[in-house]
C-alpha cells in the first residue's frame, strides 16, 4: 500500500483548462507522479481510487443543486482542499448570470428548459465549503501549481505572491500601457501570478487572477472616468472572469448604476 | 581639459570605441511606444527625432520637428535595472552527503557603457552608491556592475512638466559622476571629460576644441532645460515637516486615491527595496536564493509572524514618502529624491508627490 | 549601542554551514538549538555581543532572524532559543541533531552592558523575549561584582510560558533576583498574576537615576514598561528596548525592517528608548 499522499482532481462548472495545466506541467509531471499517488484525475486516467484523499484540486464553480451537494462530499473526502482557477475561487465567467435572469437564459438556449435544474447564481467553492487554499487565475499558472504541489509534499504553506501585476510589468521592463497609451488596464488592482503577460503583448490586464489584496478599484475606475473612459467600457472590463469578487463587483455595480441613471 | 566638439556624424565612432574596449552599449531606444533603456548596436537605435510629452499619469511619444538624438527627458526605465538588476541570484545551495554546499554566483563578465545618462540619473546613481557601497556592508551584485560601467552623460536641453531637478539640486546640468558628458547642438555635440577613462576615450576620437560661439550655443541649449522646469518641491525643513506630521489628515486623503500598486517605487531610480526568495527543484536538492525588486507598497513587505505592520494604504504611502524625502536624510545624509518626476508620470492615477508635500505643509482641517 | 562588529569586507549574503549539536526542549513550541560550525576557522572567528542575532538559513525554505541566547563567551557552540512560528522555524523543528543549515551573522546592535557597570540593572522580559536577554544574564553573573542591584522581571501568558525556569535558581543564587508573573493563572501556580509592568511598579528603586532597564517582549509590553520606568524616575537615556520587524538581508540593503529612520537590522534591534520613542508606537509605521 502506497504511503504517498493521495491526490484527487475534481471538476465543477468550468472549461477544464485549469486541470489541463497539471498535464501541461510536463517537465515536473514525472516528479509529481513520483511524489504523489494520483488517485483520481479523470482528465488523465479513468482509474479512480476511492477516497478519502489527502489533497483535492478542485476546478469549477457551483452552478447546480447537484454541484452544491457534490462539493460537500468532496470536502468530506479531502483533508486539504485547493480551489484552482477563477471559476472555483470567484464563480468564473459564468457568474455573469448572477446579474441576469438565469430562467431567461434557459428559455433562450434549451428546447426543454424544464429538463434543466440550475441555481440562479454561479459561485465560488468557498461560498459552500471551507477551502484550505485558493490558487487564482484564468487559467491557473503552471509554475504556481507546481509550487502548491511541492509545498504540500514538503508540508509547508505554498508561496504564491499576492502583490499587484504592475510589479511584474516593471520587473520585466514592460512599459505601462495605461500611462503610455491610455489603455484601461486592471493591472494595478489585480493580483500577480501570470507574470504580467497581457501588457507585454500590448493589451490591458483583464484581471484573471482577481483583485490584489486591499485593491483600490474605486480610485482606478474614477481615474478612468476622469480620463474619458465611460462606464459602458469599464463595466465589461470589471465583469469578467473574476467579476463576481466583492472588490470588482462593488465598483462595477456602482458604474452600472451610473450608466443606468444617465440612460 | 577644454570643451571639445564631436560632429554628429562621428557619434558612431564613440560607440565603436566603447564597443572595441569591450563595453556593451545600453542607451535610450524606442520600444513599446516609449523611450526605454536597452542594448543598442549603433546610433541608428537611438530615438532620433522623437520626444516625450509627460504629465501626471501620462506619457506620450511624439515626433520632433528636428533630428535631435537626445531631444527628450527620462522614461519609465532607469539605470538601476543594470546596476541593481530586478532579479539576481545571491547564493546557490546544493545538497551533499553531509549537508549543503553553498556558493556565491560567479561575477558578471559583461561591462556596460551607459549612453545618455541625465543629471538627475547621475544623482540617482550616487544615491544608490551610498546605499549599496558606502554603508557598513557592500552589496556584491551592485558593486560588480558599478565598478565596471562607463557613463556617457547627456545634458538636458528641455524639461518635462513632471521634472523638478532644480528643486533637488541635482540638475539639469551634469556636474560630476560621468566619464563623458555631451551637450547636443544642431550639428554637433560639445564633449566634456569627467574622468581619466573619459579623457582616454576622447584622445581616440576626432575631436577639436569648441569655439566660444559653440560653447555659448551649448550654454543656451542647457538654459532651455532650466527655463522649461515648472514644477517645484519646497524642500525647506522637509525632514521635520514629514516626520512630525505622521498623523496628518492628508495621509488618509492620498490613501483614498493611491492604488498601492508600487509603480512609483519601481520607476524610482533610487528605490532599492528587495525581497529574497527560494527557487528549488521539486526534490529540493538544488536551491537558488534569488533577490527581486520589491516595494514598501506591497502588503507582505512588512509581514511578520505576528501580522502585517503596514496594513493599509495610508501607512504604506506614508512610509514611502517619509522615507524618500525625510528619513533617507537620517540614514544616508541626503534626500532619496532626485527630482526626475518618474513617480508622477508613471502613477496610474496621477498622484503628484510635490502636491502631497504641499498639502502636508497646510495644517489639517 | 555600538557599531556593527562584522567587517565591511566580503559578501554579506554568504552563509557558513552549521550543524545542530544539541536540541533542548524549553516550553511548548520552543526549543534551544546549539549550533557548531562545520568550518573550524569560522568557529574560531565567530564572536557575538548580547542582543545580536543571526540569520538562519534552510535552503529551499528561507531565512529567519534569530537572536542569540548563548553565553557571550561561548567558543564552540552557540545556542538559539527558537519558537516555531513560520515556515523556517517549522522546517527547523523537523531537523534533528546533526542537521545542517546555513548561518550568517552576527548582526545588529547589542545591549549596553558596559554602560551598566556600577549601576542597578533591571531586565524586563515578556515570554520568549527573555531569549535575547539570557546572554546579558550570563554576563552580569560572570562579572557580578561590577554591578549594583540586579533584577529580572519575567512575565508570560501562563506558567507554561515562563522560559529557562530550570536556570532561575542558579541566577538567583548568583545575584540576579528573578521575579516571575503570569497573565493567566493555573491550578499549580502560587506566584504573581499580572504583567511584568506590575512587578516593575512594585519594585523598590533605591536610585532610579542610576538604574538601567533593558526590555524585550511584545511592543505593547515594552511600551508600558518604558512608561512605568519613566514614571519611576529612570531617565529615557537609560531605557533600552529590542524591536522586531520583517528582515530579509540583515545588512541594511533590502528596506524591509525600517521603523521610522531606523533600520532595525543595523541600527537595532537594540535601541536606546529616547532615540526610538517618537516612532516606536506610531500605528503602522
Amino acid at each position: 500500500m502506497s504511503t504517498k499522499p493521495k491526490l484527487a482532481v475534481f471538476k465543477f462548472a468550468s472549461c477544464d483548462g485549469c486541470q489541463l495545466t497539471l498535464l501541461d506541467a510536463e517537465d515536473e509531471l514525472l516528479d509529481i507522479a513520483g511524489a504523489l499517488d494520483i488517485a483520481c484525475f479523470l482528465e488523465a486516467s479513468s482509474r479512480v481510487v476511492p477516497g478519502p484523499y489527502d489533497v483535492a484540486l478542485v476546478e469549477g464553480s457551483i452552478t447546480t443543486p447537484h454541484d452544491a451537494e457534490r462539493i460537500r462530499e468532496v470536502r468530506r473526502q479531502s483533508k486539504y482542499l485547493v480551489a484552482i482557477g477563477a471559476c472555483a475561487t470567484a464563480g468564473g465567467i459564468q457568474a455573469l448570470r448572477n446579474w441576469a435572469d438565469s430562467q431567461e437564459f434557459l428559455a433562450a438556449v434549451y428546447a426543454r428548459p424544464d429538463y434543466i435544474e440550475t441555481l440562479a447564481t454561479s459561485t465560488a467553492l468557498a461560498d459552500h465549503v471551507t477551502v484550505d487554499f485558493e490558487l487564482r487565475g484564468c487559467p491557473i499558472n503552471r509554475g504556481q501549481l507546481v509550487e502548491v504541489i511541492a509545498a504540500l509534499v514538503a508540508g509547508r504553506r505554498p508561496r504564491t505572491p499576492n502583490h499587484g501585476v504592475c510589479l511584474d510589468c516593471k520587473r520585466r521592463g514592460t512599459v505601462c500601457i495605461s500611462v503610455a497609451r491610455g489603455v484601461p488596464c486592471l493591472g494595478p488592482v489585480t493580483q500577480s501570478g501570470c507574470g504580467a503577460i497581457c501588457p507585454a503583448y500590448d493589451r490591458g490586464c483583464y484581471g484573471c487572477h482577481g483583485p490584489a489584496p486591499q485593491a483600490n478599484v474605486a480610485s482606478l475606475a474614477e481615474h478612468w472616468v476622469r480620463s474619458g473612459a465611460g462606464p459602458a467600457q469599464l463595466v465589461p472590463l470589471l465583469r469578467n472572469f473574476n467579476g463576481f469578487t466583492p472588490e470588482f463587483r462593488r465598483v462595477s455595480d456602482e458604474l452600472a448604476a451610473r450608466l443606468a441613471a444617465t440612460e | 581639459m577644454p570643451d571639445l566638439l564631436l560632429q554628429k556624424g562621428d557619434l558612431q565612432l564613440l560607440f565603436d570605441r566603447l564597443s572595441g574596449d569591450g563595453f556593451r552599449l545600453v542607451g535610450p531606444t524606442v520600444s513599446q511606444e516609449a523611450i526605454v533603456y536597452d542594448e543598442i548596436a549603433s546610433v541608428g537605435d537611438l530615438p532620433r527625432g522623437w520626444t516625450d510629452v509627460q504629465a501626471p499619469g501620462s506619457y506620450r511619444l511624439e515626433p520632433r520637428s528636428d533630428e535631435a538624438f537626445f531631444g527628450y527627458v527620462v522614461g519609465p526605465h532607469s539605470w538601476k535595472k543594470y546596476l541593481f538588476p530586478p532579479l539576481a541570484t545571491l547564493l546557490t545551495a546544493d545538497r551533499t552527503d553531509s549537508g549543503w554546499a553553498m556558493h556565491a554566483p560567479p561575477e558578471p563578465t559583461e561591462k556596460y557603457a551607459f549612453i545618455g545618462v541625465r543629471a538627475c540619473e547621475l544623482a540617482a546613481i550616487k544615491v544608490q552608491d551610498r546605499v549599496f557601497l558606502e554603508g557598513a556592508y557592500v552589496d556584491p551584485i551592485y558593486k560588480a556592475r558599478r565598478d565596471r560601467c562607463f557613463i556617457v552623460a547627456v545634458n538636458c536641453t528641455q524639461a518635462a512638466a513632471t521634472c523638478f531637478c532644480t528643486s533637488m539640486n541635482t540638475g539639469p546640468r551634469c556636474q560630476a559622476g560621468f566619464d563623458l558628458a555631451l551637450t547636443e547642438l544642431s550639428a554637433a555635440f560639445i564633449v566634456e571629460a569627467g574622468s581619466d577613462s573619459g579623457r582616454q576615450v576622447c584622445g581616440q576620437l576626432p575631436l577639436r576644441e569648441a569655439t566660444p560661439a559653440e560653447r555659448a550655443a551649448a550654454e543656451a541649449a542647457r538654459a532651455q532645460a532650466v527655463a522649461g522646469i515648472s514644477k517645484r518641491l519646497e524642500t525647506e525643513g522637509i525632514r521635520d515637516l514629514l516626520l512630525t506630521n505622521l498623523e496628518h489628515p492628508r495621509w488618509a486623503d492620498v490613501a483614498a486615491r493611491c492604488l498601492s500598486c508600487a509603480n512609483c517605487t519601481m520607476v524610482c531610480p533610487t528605490c532599492f527595496c528587495s525581497s529574497v526568495g527560494e527557487v528549488t527543484d521539486l526534490k529540493g536538492d538544488h536551491v537558488e536564493r534569488q533577490r527581486q525588486w520589491d516595494s514598501c507598497f506591497n502588503v507582505d513587505f512588512s509581514r511578520m509572524n505576528g501580522g502585517v505592520v503596514r496594513n493599509d494604504v495610508r501607512s504604506r504611502y506614508r512610509q514611502w514618502l517619509t522615507h524618500k524625502l525625510a528619513s533617507w536624510i537620517d540614514q544616508f545624509g541626503q534626500s532619496g529624491c532626485v527630482g526626475c518626476g518618474r513617480c508622477i508620470t508613471w502613477c496610474p492615477v496621477a498622484i503628484d508627490l510635490t502636491e502631497e508635500v504641499a498639502a502636508l505643509r497646510e495644517p489639517g482641517p | 549601542m555600538t557599531a556593527p562588529l562584522s567587517p565591511t569586507v566580503g559578501n554579506p549574503w554568504l552563509c557558513h554551514t552549521v550543524r545542530i549539536a544539541a536540541i533542548t526542549p524549553e516550553i511548548s513550541g520552543v526549543a534551544t538549538y546549539d549550533f557548531e560550525f562545520t568550518d573550524p576557522d569560522a568557529a574560531n572567528r565567530y564572536q557575538f555581543r548580547p542582543g545580536q542575532f543571526n540569520m538562519l538559513y534552510l535552503p529551499g525554505v528561507g531565512e529567519a532572524a534569530i537572536s542569540l541566547s548563548a553565553h557571550p563567551a561561548a567558543r564552540r557552540r552557540w545556542s538559539h532559543t527558537i519558537r516555531v512560528a513560520g515556515n523556517v522555524t517549522q522546517a527547523l523543528a523537523q531537523l534533528g541533531t546533526g542537521g545542517v543549515l546555513g548561518l550568517r551573522g552576527p548582526f545588529g546592535s547589542s545591549w549596553p552592558i558596559d554602560d551598566c557597570r556600577g549601576r542597578d540593572v533591571i531586565l524586563v522580559a515578556g515570554g520568549i523575549g527573555l531569549a535575547p536577554l539570557r546572554p546579558v544574564v550570563y554576563r552580569l553573573l560572570a562579572e557580578r561584582s561590577h554591578f549594583g542591584q540586579l533584577t529580572l522581571l519575567h512575565g508570560a501568558r501562563s506558567p507554561g510560558g515562563l522560559l529557562y525556569t530550570r536556570e532561575h535558581a542558579t541566577w538567583n543564587a548568583g545575584g540576579v533576583a528573578v521575579q516571575t508573573t503570569v497573565d493567566r493563572t493555573a491550578a499549580d501556580w502560587n506566584g504573581n498574576v499580572g504583567t511584568a509592568v506590575v512587578l516593575l511598579d512594585r519594585l523598590p528603586l533605591p536610585r532610579p537615576e542610576n538604574t538601567v532597564l533593558l526590555t524585550c517582549g511584545p511592543d505593547v509590553m515594552m511600551h508600558f514598561t518604558a512608561r512605568a520606568a519613566l514614571q519611576r524616575g529612570l531617565p529615557a537615556s537609560q531605557l533600552w528596548i529590542s524591536a522586531e520587524r520583517n528582515m530579509q538581508c540583515a545588512v541594511g540593503l533590502c528596506g524591509h525592517c525600517q521603523l521610522g529612520p531606523e533600520f532595525v537590522c543595523q541600527d537595532g534591534p537594540v535601541f536606546r528608548y529616547d532615540r526610538i520613542a517618537p516612532f516606536f508606537r506610531v500605528e503602522g509605521l
